[in-house]
């Protein structure tokens, strides 16, 4: 610990030393399990070495011992705020291996339910940070907008956050035509009324402008060299989007724009975050305009299961029923990268396979890894409540974060 | 091979390897390309210098992810897979080089500054050592943790478990005691890729038939686990008694009921 010995004016030459504390593990704003030491010479924070790993379960390692299909529901279990983006990333390595092909309805209910997803996290990490940076309301209305999503999850696969809906070759289940048509009116009729309600007391706020802009200031070349990626890389004007760059399923079909900031801080990333729910709307309605009707789920018998009917009908359905719940499908051996922007940025799986059922090495890149080791070099400088701001900023989430 | 799959897709690979080769190939020890992924495998001790040639020339401005993993079979077992990506060409490249416990490799902080965790992360789950980073400190796994977990070696169910005693109000480490042994279910098809015998099959092939057939002869063989075993050690019931003749006649069926007493 760097002493800094300094005379006080004011309590008559008794010395002020650095004083160091400890920012969690239980903290409301470190949003989950996040140590943080931080070393402060007065208010100003010095110096911060975050410790993560305190929700570390070796998911990795649990991937190894379970079949392609059985390791699945563990990517919910990541980021459990953006469930269905990570299975993505995940199901496009299996599919990149495989090289199978998926059929176009299912492309279109991925990339609809992959922006309902980042709808639904920015819902959540918006609110959060507006709460951490001392405004209640906002986050109380539109978590009600977060439920909405979280019922649309339900309906479409049976459960509110662990969906595990997206499989390899395509996705569990259709969805009702009903189902599509309650999110088009939702988002028609209820979505943007109560999100720029819930907006409009922040977004010009006094308050909320004065703990956010000018917050942690970062250049495009320190953004690029920390290896930023999602809202924080777009924040600091490089327009860097892996669904415009390197599109994915039918991204390259959608038409929306990459919103970026000027200034880069805090507040910036807010900001980005709030246009991109106007962008993801705009791509779920062109989903539900041009979704095609037909197969949900490659035809690939080897990789996805027979119809129930089917099963009722064909030994050979039945067969392979059998075999892809126990056995599961074999995978090429090789090895992917796969990344895709989840809501929180670059969310990468590096898949190896050994030509068996199950992953030889499944290795996770988390989007907070970047952020939050930046987190020292990004507060130095600012007082201790501007930790808590942009931490808020950086959208971290400890599932994730610690696998 | 066409491509079938939707995955990503970034600028075309074509040409990338040659062009790359060319400027690294002193240190190159391979270079393909598999499933739509370059891959380049480098010298150890250069990985450094060649990063930094393809962070400088190559526009491969951002370090993405660093990944470890464990070949046990190999001389040296570990290998570290580096995954850069350029935002101005708009693609992706894998550089690997392989380490054992006692090789570090250099460190590329000296690159990028997220490297330093990234490393972390690789020497705490696999124990690789990268000689130069200023901070290897464990990262993911608990303070105090020995071993690398993420090693092939290394139990599923780790060694330790901990509680919090009422007794000694605090959590305590105690060793991992499974009340049923840990599952692990094998479902490879027996004509395709599992490469054990089953009972039986020696003799259809020919084969010295196996050392240790599988069998089950007593219920403590059926691998359900201690607790198990001792439940099956304890007896069922009290024996059966000796046979004796005791001079009584068997009891027999009851006499029948009377007419009256029927109802």
């Amino acid at each position: 610990m760097s002493m800094n010995l300094e005379e006080s004016p004011t309590t008559e030459g008794e010395v002020i030393t650095n004083y160091t504390i400890n920012f969690g593990p239980q903290h409301p704003a470190a949003h989950g399990v996040l140590r943080m030491v931080m070393e402060l010479d007065g208010e100003v924070i010095e110096r911060i070495d975050p410790h993560v790993g305190l929700l570390h379960r070796g998911t990795e390692k649990l991937i190894e011992q379970k079949t392609y299909l059985q390791a699945l529901p563990y990517f919910d279990r990541l980021d459990y705020c953006s469930p269905l983006a990570q299975e993505h990333s995940y199901v496009l390595a299996i599919e990149k291996l495989l090289n199978i092909e998926v059929p176009i309805r299912a492309q279109y209910l991925r990339v609809l339910f992959a922006e309902l997803t980042r709808i639904c996290n920015h819902m959540l990490n918006m609110g959060a940070h507006i709460l951490d940076v001392g405004a209640f309301t906002p986050n109380l209305w539109i978590m009600d907008l977060r439920e909405d999503c979280l019922n649309f999850f339900e309906r479409a696969s049976g459960a509110r956050m662990h969906s595990a809906y997206f499989r390899p070759g395509g996705v569990h289940q259709d969805v009702p035509e009903k189902l599509l048509v309650d999110i088009g009116d939702w988002l028609d009729n209820r979505f943007f009324q109560l999100f720029e309600d819930a907006m409009s007391l922040v977004m010009d706020n006094r308050i909320f402008k004065q703990r956010n802009v000018d917050i942690a200031v970062v250049s495009r070349e320190d953004a690029i060299a920390w290896g930023f990626s999602g809202p924080m890389i777009r924040a600091a004007g490089i327009p860097w989007d892996l669904r415009k760059s390197q599109p994915y399923d039918v991204y390259d079909r959608m038409e929306f724009d990459i919103p970026v900031g000027t200034n880069s801080d805090c507040y910036d990333r807010f900001m980005v975050r709030v246009k991109e729910v106007y962008e993801s709307a705009k791509i779920m309605r062109q989903c539900l305009r041009d979704m095609p009707q037909g197969p949900i789920a490659s035809t690939d018998g080897k990789v996805s299961p027979p119809k129930r009917g089917e099963m009722k009908q064909s030994m050979e359905s039945l067969i392979h029923h059998f075999k892809l719940y126990t056995e599961g499908f074999h995978v090429p051996a090789g090895e992917v990268y796969v990344a895709t922007e989840s809501p929180k940025g670059e969310f990468g799986v590096y898949l190896v396979s050994d030509g068996t059922n199950k992953p030889y090495r499944c290795k996770i890149r988390p989007t907070a890894f970047s952020h939050l080791q930046a987190m020292d070099f990004m507060s130095k400088g600012h007082m201790l409540p501007d930790a808590t701001a942009i931490l808020g900023a950086i959208d971290v989430v400890f599932g994730e974060c610690d696998r | 091979m066409a491509v079938l799959h939707s995955a990503p897709r970034f600028a075309s690979n074509e040409g990338v390897i040659d062009a790359i080769s060319e400027t690294i190939s002193v240190w190159l020890i391979e270079a393909h390309e598999a499933h739509g992924e370059v891959i380049f495998r480098v010298e150890r001790d250069a990985m450094e210098k060649v990063l930094r040639i393809l962070r400088d020339d190559h526009a491969y401005q951002q370090l993405m992810e660093i990944a470890g993993a464990d070949y046990p079979s190999r001389p040296e077992r570990f290998e570290v897979v580096y995954m850069l990506q350029s935002l101005t060409k708009n693609h992706r490249v894998m550089v690997k080089c392989s380490a054992s416990e006692d090789t570090p490799v250099p460190t590329v902080t000296t690159l990028w500054p997220n490297a330093g965790w990234l490393e972390r992360e690789v020497f705490d789950m696999f124990g690789v050592t990268f000689a130069g980073n200023p901070d290897l400190r464990r990262i993911l796994t608990d303070y105090g943790f020995e071993g690398h977990p993420f090693r092939k070696d290394f139990p599923m169910t780790g060694y330790t478990e901990l509680r919090y005693s009422e007794d000694e109000k605090r959590v305590v480490y105690e060793p991992v005691e499974l009340a049923q042994e840990m599952r692990s279910f094998d479902f490879l098809s027996p004509w395709e890729g599992a490469d054990y015998v089953l009972p039986g099959d020696e003799k259809s092939r020919g084969a010295p038939p196996v050392a240790d057939p599988k069998t089950t002869e007593k219920p403590a063989d059926t691998g359900a686990g201690k607790k198990a075993d001792e439940a099956a050690a304890k007896p069922v019931a009290r024996p059966a008694p000796d046979k004796k003749d005791s001079g009584k006649p068997a009891p027999g069926a009851p006499d029948a009921t009377s007419k009256e007493g029927g109802r």
